[in-house]
């Protein structure tokens, strides 16, 4: 699962902030957003590597979600603009920009609560007859499509093991579940980009290794993913690029193994635990807990690994 | 004695009655709009107001016979929806509640202005706007229905006919319309429309589409009210639009059969309790004046409504889970 070493390169020269990707399919320019005084997000150039996964990085409050805002037209910035797959979708509605191919999911989940989760998933799919007001009202005309979406949505659901719910509640599921619903629901579409907001946050490490694999699996169907994670495990795992943002800039661009040993980046965001495996980390808590220490001290530490 | 429990007849008529079936429609209409997509039209009034009195017009003083004033009607409440939605279906949610509430009353008060009585009838509002309807009445006038002391004649059997086959067509739309890929959509809004635009649906049409439905619906219905009585700008005040809310959440907010048995009951109930209580005042029972009995039925509504949000919160045919992943 872990890239190979020997990838070809993705940029063109050296790799500093904004620099130039070989095949890009977003290019930004200028791209600022202001909250009252707080500039949350000052980009001056930026460009995401097609068919690639790229992991966007950062501490708290650096402006990630709200790149992500602005690039899905989810928010509007104050100034800049940017395309998608060489066309401008800057000041484009979120949903343009969605059927576009580039799909998003959200750091604070929205699984829609009272849909089935088959619903849910169904409501990814795209170019549906049956969501037009007249075919709605011939069943007849939908029927054959729906079915189809169905068998897909249930093959996807098998995927992220949640097949078994796949009758009830959305809000009934657990919060790592609503996490896996909402990618899994955002990969119904056949996203050419795939625009991932912490999609391992609350997911336990075994079904994250598995996810792991299906998001390198997505980039060998030809997509291209960005995602936003705090885990530095994953980033290292499955990250083809890493971008780093501090205060709303972009601070540091490069290959994983280069960018983890930036000090800068080292200082500002990643600890002292970067080079450690994750399952020696926990191996080790579980050590600590079982020796008798504070479990509410082990909880700190497992934490460490998130921050 | 037995003449006083002639409010039980008023009651079984009450279920079926014209205002019943425009209470249905509206009910429906609201039902589509909060129920299903979670829009709060506290303005279903309006679409009343509007609907009735593009229908009024037409029939009495444009003379353009039924169906044209029907699609008066319609047209009408489009617009009105288009006037509404426009500026506020982008929006967050609560602006719309506050601009429909807002413009419903802004229509009652302009239709019953006196400066707008030749064509509205001002406060007294409009009559007889029936006519072309009753003309098109195939059941002879030797034909009547005798239920208990009540007597109904070939035109009450007529309107309440049409009327209660329109509900039918109207729930059979709205069903086919709620369980089809357009419905999950709607569905999707309701939870998180957020969601639903990240998924490449567009979330603004989808609402206006809704929001022209429903308000349609209460267009239409309203007809069935005023054509065998009057169209009175009055009735259409604030108290309708809760009225109608009521209805919608005592059969189920998200639920097509809710809102049409929720109005039968409420306006069953509304007899019954009138009759009760002025049955009290007569023989002495209640210490009250029969100006205070209208008061009271009000307040048994009021109660039996705390009591159902209290013990069915869901409504009469919501969905058990729905009310408990709500709270
Ligand atoms: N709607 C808003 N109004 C005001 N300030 C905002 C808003 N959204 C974000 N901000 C501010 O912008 C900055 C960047 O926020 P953002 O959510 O993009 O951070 P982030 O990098 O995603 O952080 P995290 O890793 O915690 O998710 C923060 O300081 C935040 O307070
Ligand atoms: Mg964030």
């Amino acid at each position: 699962m872990v890239n190979d070493t020997t990838r070809p390169a993705l940029h063109i020269g050296e790799a500093v902030p904004g620099c130039k990707k070989i095949d890009p399919i977003i290019i930004a320019d200028n791209v600022t957003r202001k909250f009252g005084g707080m500039t949350a997000v000052d980009v001056p150039h930026i460009e995401v590597p097609r068919n690639a996964i790229t992991a966007l990085i950062g501490p708290n409050g650096a402006g990630k979600t709200t790149l992500f805002n602005l690039l899905t037209g989810f928010d509007v910035p104050n100034t800049g603009e940017w395309s998608f797959n060489g066309e401008t979708i800057s000041g484009k509605s979120a949903y343009k920009v969605a059927q576009r191919g580039q799909v998003r999911t959200f750091q604070l989940t929205k699984s829609l609560a009272l849909l089935s989760v088959l619903d849910n998933m169904k409501l990814g799919a795209t170019n549906q007859r049956g969501e037009g007001l007249l075919h709605a009202l011939l069943p007849w005309t939908w029927k054959a499509q729906e079915a189809e979406v169905e068998a897909k949505a249930v093959e996807l659901l098998a995927r992220f093991k949640l097949d078994t719910k796949k009758d009830d509640y959305a809000a009934s599921l657990s919060g790592g579940q609503r996490k896996l619903l909402e990618m899994a629901r955002a990969l119904m579409s056949d996203p050419t980009l795939v625009m991932l907001d912490e999609p391992m946050a609350g997911v336990n490490p075994a079904l994250t290794q598995s996810l792991l694999g299906h998001i390198v699996d997505l980039k060998a169907q030809g997509m291209t993913v960005l995602f936003v994670e705090h885990d530095m495990h994953m980033v290292q795992t499955i990250a083809d690029w890493v971008i780093v943002m501090a205060e709303g800039k972009i601070v540091a661009e490069g290959e994983p193994s280069v960018v983890m040993q930036d000090q800068a980046v080292v200082d500002a965001y990643l600890g002292s635990n970067k080079d450690r495996d994750l399952g020696e980390l926990v191996a080790e808590i579980k050590r600590e807990v079982a020796a008798g220490a504070d479990p509410a001290l082990a909880g700190d530490d497992l934490s460490l690994e998130k921050e | 004695m037995s003449s006083d429990f002639t409010f039980i007849w008023v009651a079984v008529g009450a279920l079926f009655d014209p205002i019943t079936i425009a209470y249905a429609l509206a009910a429906l209409g609201l039902a589509l709009h909060f129920g299903f997509t979670g829009l709060l039209n506290f303005g279903q009034a309006g679409f009343m107001t509007i609907g009735g009195y593009a229908f009024a017009i037409g029939a009495v003083k444009l003379n353009v016979g039924f169906f044209p004033s029907l699609l008066m009607a319609i047209a009408g409440a489009v617009l009105f929806a288009l006037l509404l939605g426009i500026p506020t279906l982008r929006l967050r949610a609560d602006y719309l509640s506050i601009v429909t509430i807002g413009a419903a009353e802004i229509v009652r008060l302009s239709v019953r202005t006196p400066e707008a009585r030749p064509l509205t009838g001002g406060s007294d509002g409009l009559n007889g706007t029936g006519a072309s309807f009753f003309a098109l009445n195939p059941i002879p006038d030797t034909f009547s229905i005798n239920l208990g002391p009540i007597h109904y004649t070939n035109d009450m059997v007529w309107v309440r006919l049409v009327g209660w086959i329109t509900v039918i067509v109207a729930a059979l739309i709205i069903w086919l319309l709620v369980r089809s890929p357009w419905g999950r959509v709607i569905k999707g809004i309701r939870e998180d429309e957020d969601a639903v635009r990240a998924l490449g649906k567009n979330a603004f049409s989808y609402k206006m589409q809704v929001l022209i439905i429903g308000g349609v619906l209460a267009g239409i219905g309203v007809i069935f009210a005023i054509m065998p009585s009057s169209l009175q700008p009055d009735n259409y005040g604030t108290q309708t639009t809760f009225f109608i809310w009521a209805i919608m959440l005592l059969g189920g907010a998200a639920t097509i059969f809710g809102p049409i048995v929720g109005s039968m009951i409420f306006w069953a109930t509304i007899a019954i309790t009138e009759g009760f209580v002025s049955l009290g005042v007569k023989t002495g029972v209640l210490p009250i004046t029969p100006v205070q009995s209208g008061q009271i039925r009000y307040m048994l509504v009021g109660l039996a409504l705390m009591l159902l949000v209290i013990f069915r919160p869901q409504g009469i045919f919501g969905k058990k889970a729905e009310a408990r992943f709500n709270g």
